[in-house]
């Protein structure tokens, strides 16, 4: 169970303070939850907030009761946070291979790790020993960076923007694969997206706008609040378009 | 041989005992022991120190060692070696040279290199540049290559510095025929106050020559690299030269590309980056359970793999 108590964070733009996330708190023990909302509205400074890449500036995190506010990337990394990038990372010489070993832990056969790799959809045997450099689309190491989460396999999955830049057809997959890990997984996913499709599987939808939670609970109760208002809901239709 | 001996060779030749094939072994400064086969003739030099290495023209599948160990503390080597590769040869040659110093004089190893590769032949040279030992003298190795690959030729360099060498300058020469084909890749790790040079120089002379020099290096802690690479393109040719640095502590490194296109159908690129880590690189890694050192560790192994 993650919990946000009174998380704030802000920065000083030009010599303004400005407030990026507003008293935050939240108990995430779902199995599948999707955070929406504007761009600019502090979803991915939420996520970074938790995987521990930004302090906040005030407030606490907890992890199963723990609290971890202090912790660093690594030490939460290791109670079993993971976190797939919107904007993966390249590497020059690092394979798909080293890559889902280290996500792993541990030695991995090849076997196994072509098994991460077809389920995000990516032929493994073309994959495997390709390295993880600019020769690779923005698609391809989407998959990939899913599948290291996937092959990681912690208490709680966070997800930025999944869907950003892979083509409608992998995104069917994708769906596929969401919906598979909502089966399979025994921890949290946290997912932030503006599909539909994908706020559709979640089991509770957390909307952050302005930096402020704005509304939460199931598809049900939150999506008519989505769509009735205007402003996130013209945001919203732009990125579906 | 002695484990010294044994564990040097693992480091600059991957050998685990003597090699198959022919071989050379040069050991604080002699001939320690030799191996020619029905197709590799290794001859010792009369005017100078080194070996003339005579390769029959189709000799195919066949490797040559020529490892060079210096124990002694204070020894200045110096060794002329020709290769003279035969039309249509296909050969793999591991040369490299460790040098375990536990004195306090600097040792030396020169080593100038002269390849005459034949028509077609097609030559893979790799090179390993290693140097250990407790005491504060200095390693100093500074290879010369010079290459010169007649039409249709084909060879590929691979030069790797990873450790323990205080000083080198490393100068390569080479000139192409008509379709000839020169692969440089280079990898250099210099830390403490290491200095490294590497000169390129090639001369596309022939039609249809192409050549490609990859640099990857890692400069850390008060180490100090500079990599010069010249390509001139006198014909119809392509040439492409590339250096890659990762920059760490208070590390320099200069690149230093040169083109000269003296022919309209000359096609000439150079591309070079020097840098530190990427912050998300880091971080990537380390939202993977890794520490930020684990992180480097493996960003650096990779980079130079």
């Amino acid at each position: 169970m993650l919990e946000l108590r009174n998380v704030c964070f802000q920065v000083n733009e030009d010599n303004n303070e400005k407030e990026i996330l507003k008293d935050i708190n939240l108990t995430i023990d779902d199995r599948f939850v999707a955070i929406t909302g504007p761009n600019g509205g502090g979803k991915s400074t939420l996520a970074k907030v938790i995987a521990g890449i930004v302090t906040p500036t005030s407030g606490q995190i907890l992890l199963d009761g723990e609290d971890i506010t202090g912790l660093s990337i690594t030490e939460r990394a290791r109670k079993g946070i993971s976190f797939a990038f919107q904007q993966p990372v390249r590497f020059k010489g690092l394979t798909v291979k080293d890559l889902i070993t280290l996500a792993k832990g541990e030695r991995i056969s090849i076997t196994e790790a072509c098994s991460y790799l077809s389920e995000v959809g990516l032929c493994a045997k073309d994959y495997i020993n390709r390295e993880v450099n600019a020769s690779l689309s923005g698609g391809e190491l989407k998959r990939i960076e899913i599948a290291m989460i996937m092959a990681r396999g912690t208490k709680l999955s966070l997800f930025d923007e999944p869907e950003a830049g892979i083509d409608l057809w992998s995104f069917n997959n994708l769906i596929r694969v969401f919906e598979g890990m909502h089966d399979k997984i025994n921890g949290s996913i946290i997912i932030i997206s503006h599909q539909e499709r994908i706020l559709n599987i979640a089991d509770k939808i957390i909307v952050l706008a302005n930096g402020e939670v704005t509304a939460q609970g199931t598809k049900e109760e939150v999506m008519p609040k989505l769509l009735a208002s205007s402003e996130a809901c013209a945001t919203l239709m732009n990125k579906l378009a | 041989m002695d484990q010294l001996q044994k564990s040097m060779l693992e480091k600059i030749a991957d050998l685990h005992e003597v090699p198959e094939g022919a071989y050379n072994i040069r050991y604080n400064g002699k001939t320690e022991s030799r191996n020619t086969t029905a197709n590799i003739d290794i001859v010792t030099k009369e005017d100078v120190q080194g070996i003339d290495i005579i390769v029959k023209p189709g000799t195919k599948n066949e490797s040559l060692h020529i490892p060079v160990i210096l124990a002694e503390s204070g020894l200045n080597d110096m060794v002329y070696n020709d290769f003279i590769i035969g039309d249509d040869a296909d050969i793999t040659i591991v040369a490299g040279c460790g040098i375990h110093n536990c004195g306090v004089d600097t040792s030396k190893h020169e080593g100038i290199h002269t390849f005459h590769i034949g028509k077609n032949a097609k030559v893979k040279y790799i090179e390993k540049h290693y140097g250990e030992g407790e005491g504060t003298g200095e390693n100093v190795l500074n290879p010369t290559t010079i290459i010169h690959i007649d039409e249709g030729g084909y060879m590929e360099m691979e030069s790797t510095q990873i450790k323990g060498v205080d000083s080198t300058v490393r100068d390569t020469k080479a000139d192409l025929k008509a379709g000839a084909t020169l692969v440089i890749k280079e990898k250099i790790m210099t830390h403490g106050k290491q200095v490294a040079k590497t000169n390129f120089e090639v001369d596309l002379a022939g039609e249809d020559s192409s050549a490609n020099v990859i640099s990857r290096s890692v400069a850390r802690d008060e180490s100090e690299q500079v990599f010069y690479s010249k390509i001139c393109g006198n014909n119809r040719c392509y040439g492409h030269t590339e250096c890659d640095a990762i920059l760490m502590d208070n590390a320099k490194v200069s690149a230093i590309p040169a083109l000269d296109a003296n022919n309209v159908d000359a096609s000439l690129i150079h591309e070079a980056a020097i840098g530190k880590i990427a912050g998300e690189q880091l971080i990537k890694l380390m939202t993977l359970g890794l520490t930020e050192e684990e992180a480097e560790e493996q960003i650096i192994n990779g980079f130079m793999k």
